[in-house]
């Protein structure tokens, strides 16, 4: 429309009044909104970390439980925040998880040493408030006493304490696997295919 | 304050010292008193109250931790950038680079000497206060290319080149801004100038004819620019910069930077006030002076803090300039404005010398209806996007 030197310079003023006048209509139309930021964490209803999904990549946690001790999370660790001792025993043969530690401080979370874990001992939790006064308290020692690594049974865990942790520990391997709603999406497709 | 001190002297209250170090003495209590009794609470109130008000624009809370909604927030932070290592680089120009900040803030704090609180509350009351005023603020540039160029950071550099340059350039619309006024007084003084306008919105300046209406408005942009305030905060677009010409400087030097920027914010709303919007002008409704001053302070803090708010919106609102858009602004539609002002001024003063009452009630009328339909389309956008409303400010 403008198209000529000095109407186009009125024009420009025109609009940049105008416009600057219907984007302050606009801020000022948010004054009044209500903020949608919750307050974390004192007002939220339910903890944040029991609303996160199993899979969820929170600090680390080792079931020693069901820990055999192969090393392999120490190994596939890219960073190495891991360090595992386990000797064996002399005597009885067996193998001793003497030190287990993960630095909190170093991990990033890859998820790579809860991949390759047989047996799902060593997995993240939703915890994910890691805030700490010192670097050394971010290390966490799972050893307390040295205890026997675990090695599994021909026929099935039936010992009633470990039952349920290797259930657990199972299931997250699968479930990272292969996560429950990728099943369910294969399963749809099937279907369809079928 | 001058009479204020020698009425002291007269009545004995300096026995015995020397005018001249009853003087010193004097300018050093008034200085304390003004930065650290006005402008340190004014500048850190302002960072907090920012940092609120564009939470609230842009539907979040903001800081509401520290005292009552937030309200110490400013404390907490100043201690803690106190409190921090006051580094300077290896590659600095050590010298320069320490005393890059007191120039800015000097720059901004000399400028309360002329800004009159009340009728009687005014450091000095000078025969070339506007003048001062412009003269004074000039030293903030030199703060800030100190700054860029001892930091030895290229960022810094460009920063401060920047801020150079876009200070300069905006020094002759501010200054044009401000001829009308001076035109239509004929003084500088800032307490002349208050005095000349009227306690209603049709004895202000900014209605006292279209020209210096949108002189008014000319002003007040070319002040934010000059006070690199978003949308012309290119000197320190984090965005580009980092963080400008305060890349290299942390602890008790970058508070410096950070106080004299929301110390401007309010300096800009008080010169703006005083020229445009009828300074502490208040009905004589009291014979007291005291109660008289009062009211006067009141009156010229509130309209000059609604100008700090103003700006607040202003930077919630518009995104920053391109340097180029930067100076096509500046020399190619406010310099030719301002001077269409000066002359349409000078030609209003020449048909109309006392002024036009039925043009200055038109102007209060037309600002209303500005008004009105501003809050019109507020309601608007309100209505349009049905959102929860919330109207208090405390959350």
């Amino acid at each position: 429309m403008a198209k000529n030197g000095v109407a186009r310079y009125f024009k420009n003023i025109k609009d940049a009044v105008t416009t600057i006048f219907e984007g302050m209509t606009v801020t000022c139309s948010h004054l009044v909104r209500k903020p949608y930021t919750i307050q974390y964490p004192d007002r939220v209803p339910v903890r944040v970390q029991d609303t996160l999904p199993f899979r969820y990549r929170g600090i680390l946690e080792v079931d020693l439980e069901i820990c055999t001790g192969c090393l392999a999370c120490e190994r596939a660790c890219p960073i190495d925040c891991i360090v595992i001792d386990a000797p064996k025993d002399q005597k009885t043969k067996e193998m001793l998880l003497t030190r287990f530690d993960i630095d909190i401080a170093k991990c990033m979370y890859c998820g790579l040493c809860s991949e390759v874990c047989p047996t799902g001992s060593i997995h993240h939790t939703t915890e994910f408030e890691g805030a700490d006064f010192s670097l050394e308290s971010m290390i966490r020692h799972f050893v307390k006493a040295p205890v026997v690594a675990y090695k599994a049974k021909k026929d099935g865990e039936t010992d009633p304490v470990v039952a349920p942790i290797l259930e657990r520990g199972m299931r997250y391997i699968q479930e990272f696997a292969e996560p429950a709603d990728m099943k369910k999406v294969k399963a749809e497709g099937k279907a369809a295919a079928a | 304050m001058q009479e204020f001190i020698d009425r002291l002297i007269a009545n004995g209250a300096f026995a015995g010292m020397p005018v001249e170090v009853v003087y010193a003495l004097m300018m050093l209590l008034f200085g304390l008193v003004v930065v650290f009794g006005f402008f340190l609470p004014i500048a850190g109130v302002t960072s907090w109250l920012e940092r609120r008000v564009w939470a609230r624009i842009q539907s979040r809370i903001g800081p509401n931790r520290v005292g009552p909604q937030g309200f110490l927030q400013w404390l907490a932070d100043g201690i803690k950038l106190l409190l921090k290592e006051d580094i300077v680089p290896d590659a600095a120009d050590r010298p320069l680079f320490l005393f890059a900040p007191y120039f800015v803030v000097w720059g901004i704090v000399a400028t309360f000497v002329v800004i009159p609180f009340s009728s009687n509350l005014i450091i000095a009351d000078m025969n070339v206060g506007i003048l001062y005023l412009t003269a004074v603020t000039a030293l903030v540039v030199v703060g800030v290319l100190m700054a860029g160029w001892a930091s030895n950071n290229k960022w810094a550099l460009i920063g401060g080149i920047r801020s150079a340059a876009q200070i300069i350039s905006y020094e002759i619309p501010a200054g044009l801004a401000l001829l009308p006024v001076v035109l239509l007084t004929g003084t500088l003084s800032t307490q002349g100038i208050i005095r000349a306008q009227g306690w209603a919105p049709w004895g202000w300046f900014a209605f006292h004819n279209p020209f210096t209406f949108v002189a008014a408005f000319m002003f007040y942009v070319a002040a934010l620019a000059e006070g690199n305030r978003t949308p012309f905060d290119i000197p320190e677009a984090e965005s580009e910069l980092v963080a400008g010409f305060c890349t290299e400087y942390s602890g008790f030097r970058y508070l410096l930077f950070f106080m004299a920027e929301w110390g401007n914010l309010y300096v800009i709303g008080a010169v703006a006030t005083t020229l445009f919007f009828g300074g502490w002008q208040v009905p004589l409704w009291t014979d007291s002076v005291v109660l008289l001053n009062i009211s006067q302070f009141t009156v010229f803090f509130l309209k000059s803090y609604l100008w700090v708010l103003i700006s607040m919106w202003v930077r919630a609102t518009l995104p920053r300039v391109r340097v180029d858009q930067l100076m096509i602004l500046c020399w190619k539609y406010l310099v030719p404005i301002g001077f269409v002002n000066l002359i349409g001024t000078a030609i209003w003063m020449v048909i109309w010398p006392h002024g036009n009452r039925v043009v200055q009630y038109g102007m209060v009328l037309l600002a209303v209806a500005v008004l009105v339909q501003f809050f019109r389309r507020v309601r608007f956008h309100l209505r349009r996007a049905r959102p929860e409303l919330y109207y208090s400010p405390a959350i």
